[in-house]
């Protein structure tokens, strides 16, 4: 059962109203930015070296944590040729006030869930050749998101975060014995990627009073009624939609939060190829 | 909008409705353009130089002042709690009962109104942010111990009692039983005798499922005869 | 469930049902089907069925949930185990979870909640056949429960699905063409309002196919509001012509 949240942050009316009365005018309340522009986005590889793939985002003070793991099993009964991707988001106390220890509430599995089709619909991973025996073993794809710093706009940070950490998975090595079965060795990490298709990114716009902001940070979420939230890939597609949150949107903010979408998913790309090829000044190794 | 039977016309949730009806929360709302819509469905009819909103469906809500029939629902330390068939529970204190000091050690509260007696309440003071109090000070007030008590949508009271009380006279004149429609939507039905008491009853849950019919008082006056002498209460 | 060899776009463009891509399937509607709830209604398009039930505003069981400026919506959206080709299994699912959440966001700018502080509504949602389009037909058939319940709201609220198949966006999905096709965009909202309340795709669009879905969707939601205002007058004895 959903029921409306009912342990919601108090915000000052004063605040609320300075946040509508900003972003009226094309400001922020946190400072140096527009409504068109996410804030500062930071990602990083490879940041724990058991899982197959990781990688850490930033994205203003939000901090999301993804680790990919992978392991032989069987295929869905619907589709026998193909490897199996799951998502799951864990909301860690550490990382709000908000966030109570127990199993994963709505907002956790709606956010999981938004993630899995994203990627799934547009077939980022080529599920297809993750199989080893058809109908018998396939690759389990495990993406677990790790919420460690709750400042708002958990869907872009999350989303970007499970694409990073599955563009830096290497494949284990795994042999297969007499018996028929598959030794994996999770100790040892192959050279070989996964085989990821296209990139996808989520952008979230937020409706604050009458107007729209994309990445809100946590407070202005606190004061919007409704959240759209575009997954686009590459070359600009829309590869999946969410509607969040308690507030109602015209055609006309739908189409418009697209464009707005559409202008800043490139911040995002850009912020994963940098993490990709790491060069130039400041660059580890 | 749809034109209905005696120049009434049905509005929904959502429909646009003449500035100029007569209406309150949470029967209508202003959206944001300033557009009063109807928020339940309803009737909007003209009466003398006005347009009323009448409610089909409603949820009751108290008013200070209001007499409503009240279902014991609970006893505390110090008062009963009373269904009012409404969200809210009201709360009946005991020294408003009993009219004098009361001793938990000595008084027992379920003597004077157990779990499941009917009570006879006016509504004393209710802001939504707290229990609606009620009082049994004042005249017919108290503890109901004879009769019966009919639930009905409170949006259909007003035809039980019809315009200017018409409706009540036919159900009370004919049968000699004394009927009390409580704003709540409960109808407190009083006879000389089980048969009558029956008709009555019947009467009433007919105007309920009837109500937006037109006719319905000519039809309720037959009902009530037929049955009379069908129950061999009259001949 | 994968259904093989079927041709979702037959040679003279029609769909393997045989509607044209711009037809809903058959619905039908019917308000005040059950008798304990304040409000009932029962909802089908085509093969799906869905029932709602409105309790409330009432105290809810745990007083630490009320708010104390509005009423709280509680929603549960429930598959029936019977209600799908294989039995599914009754404890909620996380795509149950995210459905309730996602369906009571599409009722909540609609309910005027601030008239009943500190009270719960609740809106049961059970899907007793799953043919396609069920978070939709559930907020369709919770729209009319609510209007049956008596529950003050801006505007009453439809539902449909949009879908593509092999290319061609089609107008409410059902089961095959969801699970065949390339994209479902479930769409919910106000017409009398223009507001959008409910809002998903799962699948692949480009900018210019998605706001033909959205205007395909919107022009079905039209249709379908129409149709719950034509059941509702029927229940006050004041229908329409159409006998």
């Amino acid at each position: 059962m959903s029921v409306t949240p009912f342990r919601l942050p108090v915000v000052a009316s004063l605040r609320k109203e300075a946040i509508e009365e900003l972003l009226a005018r094309g400001l922020r309340i946190d400072g140096v930015r527009d409504p068109f522009t996410p804030r500062n986005v930071r990602v990083e590889l490879g940041v724990v070296e058991k899982a197959e793939g990781s990688a850490l985002v930033k994205l203003g003070n939000t901090q999301v944590m993804a680790g990919v793991k992978m392991d032989v099993g069987a295929p869905f009964r619907d589709t026998p040729d193909q490897g199996v991707l799951t998502v799951h988001a864990e909301f860690v106390p550490l990382a709000s006030p908000l966030f109570e220890p127990g199993p994963p509430d709505e907002n956790a599995i709606e956010l999981a869930r938004v993630v899995d089709r994203s990627l799934r619909e547009v077939g980022a991973v080529d599920l297809g050749q993750l199989v080893i025996r058809p109908g018998d073993k396939v690759w389990v794809v495990w993406i677990d998101l790790y919420i460690l710093d709750h400042d708002g706009n958990l869907f872009d940070a999350s989303m970007l975060a499970a694409m990073a950490a599955l563009l830096d998975a290497r494949m284990p090595y795994y042999e297969e014995i007499e018996t028929g079965d598959v030794i994996v060795d999770h100790g040892v990490k192959t050279e070989e990627k996964l085989p990821i298709r296209h990139r996808v990114v989520t952008v979230t716009v937020a409706k604050i009073g009458r107007n729209l902001a994309v990445d809100p940070n946590f407070e202005e979420e606190s004061v919007s009624d409704v959240r759209l939230v575009y997954a686009l890939d590459e070359s600009g597609r829309i590869v999946g939609i969410q509607k969040s949150g308690e507030g109602a949107l015209k055609r006309e903010e739908v189409l418009r939060a697209l464009e707005m979408a559409k202008r800043a998913a490139p911040v995002y790309f850009k912020a994963l190829e940098e993490a990709l090829t790491p060069a130039g000044p400041g660059a580890s190794g | 909008m749809e034109q209905a039977s005696e120049g009434r016309i049905l509005v929904l949730p959502g429909d646009p409705l003449d500035p100029a009806v007569d209406a309150q929360p949470p029967y209508v709302y202003i959206d944001e353009n300033g557009v009063k819509r109807a928020a339940v469905p309803g009737f909007v009819s003209r009466r003398g130089d006005r347009l009323v909103f009448i409610g089909l469906e409603g949820i009751y809500i108290p008013k200070p002042g209001d007499v409503v029939i009240g279902l014991v629902s609970g006893i505390g330390v110090t008062n009963w709690f009373i269904d009012i068939n409404s969200p809210y529970t009201a709360v009946l204190n005991v020294q408003d009962f009993l009219g004098r000091p009361f001793n938990p050690a000595t008084d027992d509260l379920s003597r004077y109104l157990d779990v499941g007696d009917y009570v006879k309440v006016k509504v004393l003071a209710f802001d939504r942010t707290r229990s609606p109090l009620v009082t049994v000070q004042g005249q017919g007030l108290g503890k109901i111990v004879e009769g019966k008590v009919v639930e009905i949508s409170p949006a259909r009271v007003p035809r039980v009692i019809g315009r200017k009380g018409s409706m009540l006279e036919v159900l009370t004149k004919e049968t000699g039983c004394e009927v009390f429609a409580a704003v709540n939507g409960r109808v407190h039905v009083k006879c000389p005798n089980k048969e009558l008491e029956a008709i009555v009853v019947l009467a009433v849950k007919t105007i309920e499922r009837e109500a937006f019919t037109s006719g319905l008082t000519a039809r309720i006056r037959k009902l009530i005869e037929e049955e009379m002498v069908v129950r061999g209460v009259k001949s | 469930m994968k259904v093989e060899g079927v041709k979702l776009i037959r040679e003279d463009g029609l769909r393997h049902d045989g509607r044209r891509p711009e037809d809903l399937r058959p619905i039908r509607m019917e308000v005040g089907v059950l008798s304990n709830a304040d409000g009932s209604a029962l909802v089908e398009f085509g093969r799906t069925r869905v029932l709602a039930a409105v309790y409330g505003p009432r105290e809810p069981p745990q007083k630490f949930m009320l708010l104390p400026d509005r009423a709280i919506l509680r929603v549960r959206y429930h598959m029936a185990p019977f209600s799908t080709s294989d039995r599914k299994s009754p404890a909620p699912s996380r795509r149950e979870i995210e459905l309730s959440k996602v369906i009571r966001e599409a009722l909540e700018p609609i309910v005027l909640t601030k008239q009943f502080p500190r009270t719960a509504i609740d809106v049961f949602i059970e899907v007793l056949q799953a043919d396609g389009g069920t978070r939709t037909t559930g907020v369709t058939a919770a729209s009319l429960a609510l209007a049956d319940a008596g529950i003050p709201m801006k505007a009453l609220v439809g539902g449909v699905a949009v879908g593509k198949v092999e290319g061609v966006l089609v107008l409410d999905i059902d089961e095959v063409e969801d699970s065949m096709g390339e994209a479902d965009m479930p769409v919910a909202g106000a017409p009398d309002l223009g507001l959008i309340t409910l809002l998903q795709l799962n699948g692949v669009m480009t900018e210019e196919e998605f706001q033909k879905a959205l205007d395909m969707a919107w022009d079905a939601i039209r249709r379908i509001v129409d149709m719950e205002k034509e059941v509702l007058r029927w229940k006050y004895n004041v229908g329409g012509d159409s006998k």
